[in-house]
């Protein structure tokens, strides 16, 4: 290895880099993105704990030099909320794919999103099931070709963000991984919220998606980020569609709500006083 | 000519642009040329020689065009690139 040393280099566990992702892939940007948050933040490495799903960004739990967790698939916000509240000081920060936290592990994510327990999902949407060679998930835009829609996907997508904002989360956002920057900022923003924040990343997936919809390398894929990219800060997330003309990305909901760790423990509080005046 | 071009900023001759410096770790390259592609000021070129991996990792067409924008660090996926300011003191 060369002599020369990377800025991240503590936040990663070095023995694990060079990572598996393949070369397009924009998993990379998004771990980049998020150890850039930590590092501006100054957060204590030993208070952040990475929960990862299955699926190729499940891997980024390994990466990270924080405490980390790969769970079950589907299982990650699960995991992540038994955490949180078996140890309220830690800041649980899940990262994993579209088909982990919308297709296996749907509901898991609506239900924490409806309880608005403390914890900051971040989820890479590369529009099809990578890890395992490319089939249609949820996600999947209508007419896109994958290994087993070979004529065009007939069905409609979800649409991440309405759905995060109509289950009840605190922040809501989507970025793609051109925009680093503004990606970096919105994780930094997420990580200081009380209460359930999501961050939807469209990621590049050029060696599967690319290949079968004419976007055959990550620059490609890129490209199309940039020409197709509208930002639309606090607009309806219901509007935010995702076509190959246009991908409305921006920061659609940022509001103030007590966490559910917060609710239990003013009621564990409540009801201790109760039980010691009646004795 | 579009009007925020040829309205000088007041304090133009005062803002000095910093240098960067680019450092590639070229065995962790991976060759995505996000870096290249998306460089705002066309710094960086791919190069003929290849990586232990059989990339050919970027190469620095002209240094002097650095700005310091940092956008090759923060969209690299491989961690292969950072930029860190230029000394200027003694001139560049």
């Amino acid at each position: 290895m060369s002599e020369e040393l990377h800025p991240f280099e503590t936040f990663l566990r070095r023995e694990m880099i060079p990572h598996i992702w393949c070369d397009g892939c924009g998993n990379g940007i998004i771990l980049n993105c998020y150890v850039r948050a930590l590092k501006d933040l100054d957060i204590d490495l030993n208070k952040v704990v990475t929960v990862a799903g299955i699926g190729c960004i499940g891997r980024i739990s390994g990466f990270t030099n924080t405490d980390s967790f790969h769970t079950t698939h589907g299982r990650a916000v699960a995991f992540a909320t038994g955490v949180k509240l078996a140890n309220p000081e830690l800041k649980l920060v899940v990262i994993s794919g579209d088909g982990d936290l919308f297709a296996i592990g749907g509901n898991h994510f609506i239900h924490a999103a409806r309880r608005n327990v403390d914890i900051h999902v971040i989820c890479a949407n590369n529009f099809n099931y990578g890890m395992t060679g490319g089939q249609y998930g949820p996600t999947t835009p209508l007419d896109a070709w994958t290994t087993t829609t070979p004529y065009g996907n007939v069905e409609h997508p979800f649409n991440l963000v309405h759905l995060a904002a109509a289950s009840g989360a605190a922040y809501v956002a989507r970025w793609t991984t051109l925009h680093a920057r503004r990606l970096t900022e919105s994780i930094k923003k997420a990580l200081q919220k009380e209460g359930f924040s999501f961050i939807e990343v469209i990621t590049p997936c050029p060696e599967i998606y690319g290949r079968y919809n004419k976007m055959r390398t990550g620059i490609d894929m890129m490209n199309w980020f940039r020409k197709a990219s509208e930002i639309r800060n606090q607009s309806d997330p219901a509007k935010a569609e995702i076509t190959p003309e246009r991908i409305v990305i921006g920061e659609f909901l940022d509001i103030e709500k007590p966490s559910f760790g917060r609710l239990l423990r003013d009621m564990t509080t409540r009801v201790q006083e109760k039980m010691r005046k009646g004795r | 000519m579009p009007v925020r071009l040829w309205r000088k900023p007041l304090d133009a001759d005062k803002i000095k642009i910093p240098r960067g410096e680019i450092h590639i770790i070229k065995e962790r390259c991976k060759g995505c040329n996000f870096c290249i592609e998306f460089c705002p000021r066309e710094v960086l070129e791919e190069s003929e020689e290849f990586n232990e991996k059989g990339f050919h990792p970027p190469r620095v067409k002209d240094s002097n065009n650095c700005a310091l924008c940092g956008f090759c660090e923060a969209v690299c996926p491989d961690f292969a690139i950072f930029t860190v300011e230029k000394n200027c003191e003694g001139g560049c």
